[in-house]
């Protein structure tokens, strides 16, 4: 029993930060392969690197510091934050489902991109422009997992673990970037923000309430209840949305 | 015109306004509903010590606020 609830939870943990390193790599990718293709691959790879190298000694700083902060505190503070971050990205996905809002960034990114490098002043040099727009793509990018592998890893106890689930992703993300070069809005970015939701909501939620003393049934195991809570709120309100949206449509006609 | 600010004063602006953009962004009434959920629950929990009410609602309230923001959403979809 003991075993099971440990593993759901290093399994929800994996799963959650390698989703959300996912879906802010694909942007931050979209970004790069713009700097690239429209200036060469020098820059934009220096440019990453750089920003790679930042985020990882962020982790390796932070991180490690926060494991002295008193757990209450620290999991009261993390769950709120994970509520706020996993709600807007659950109701983003949610609004994207229901047709309320286009599905994909990736072509807007990419276009929003390569128009900033057509504009490059000429007192610049182009080159530190497309170094800086992959070195910025990435960090902010970055910067967002960050907060979820420290955030998520601290809490959990298990930052080497959510580090390792983000490079993962890097790398995975990395291999399609290489496969399918421009063609990032091919890849079910909706989906993968509507499962990070559920997660980041649900261990907003467990971690919120043992900041506050809340003593869950199960244990840990009320995290994989959470999951299942959250998700089918979830395609609840993505059906409802649906249904009056179409109501709407009729009542126009 | 006002003089350009220095890399410091910019760093720190730019670090707040990460933190605003990440934590309210947009869905300012998302922030404001986390934090009233927090209020209420560390009530019913730290002070009025009934956990299975703490418990019930934390989960309750996440559900109705999503709930909420996602209708505000629709309504101001749909006037458009």
């Amino acid at each position: 029993m003991v075993m099971a609830a440990v593993s759901s939870n290093v399994v929800v943990l994996v799963g959650a930060v390698f989703l959300a390193s996912a879906v802010e790599m694909v942007e931050a990718l979209t970004i790069v392969v713009a700097v690239g293709h429209t200036q060469g691959w020098r820059s934009a790879f220096e440019g990453t690197a750089v920003a790679l190298l930042t985020l990882g000694a962020l982790v390796a700083i932070v991180g490690p510091a926060l494991v002295h902060f008193p757990l209450d505190v620290l999991r009261l503070i993390v769950g709120a934050v994970l509520l706020i971050f996993g709600m807007q990205w659950l109701r983003k996905a949610i609004l994207r489902s229901s047709g309320l809002k286009a599905k994909h960034d990736e072509d807007a990114i990419y276009q929003e991109t390569v128009e900033s490098l057509d504009a490059g002043t000429s007192s610049t040099p182009r080159d530190r422009v497309a170094f800086v727009l992959a070195f910025k793509g990435v960090f902010l990018e970055g910067l967002e997992v960050v907060i979820i592998v420290i955030t998520l890893g601290t809490s959990a106890r298990h930052l080497g673990l959510a580090a390792l689930a983000a490079l993962a992703a890097l790398i995975v993300v990395g291999v399609i970037g290489v496969i399918v070069a421009r063609q990032l809005s091919k890849v079910p970015e909706n989906a993968m923000k509507m499962m990070v939701g559920v997660l980041l909501v649900s261990y907003g939620t467990f971690f919120g309430g043992e900041g506050l003393k809340i003593r869950w049934p199960g244990s840990d195991t009320m995290l994989v209840v959470f999951v299942a809570i959250y998700a089918l709120v979830t395609w609840l309100f993505v059906a409802r949305l649906r249904a009056l949206s179409a109501r709407q449509q009729v009542v126009a006609r | 015109m006002k003089a350009p600010s220095s890399w410091p004063v910019r760093l720190v602006r730019g670090f707040a306004r990460f933190w605003w953009d990440f934590l309210v962004g947009d869905t300012p009434e998302l922030f404001v509903a986390v934090l009233l959920i927090v209020g209420v629950v560390s009530l019913v929990s730290l002070v009025g010590h009934d956990n299975t009410l703490a418990a019930v609602l934390l989960p309750t309230l996440s559900v109705v606020a999503l709930g909420a923001s996602v209708l505000r959403a629709w309504r101001g979809s749909s006037r458009r």
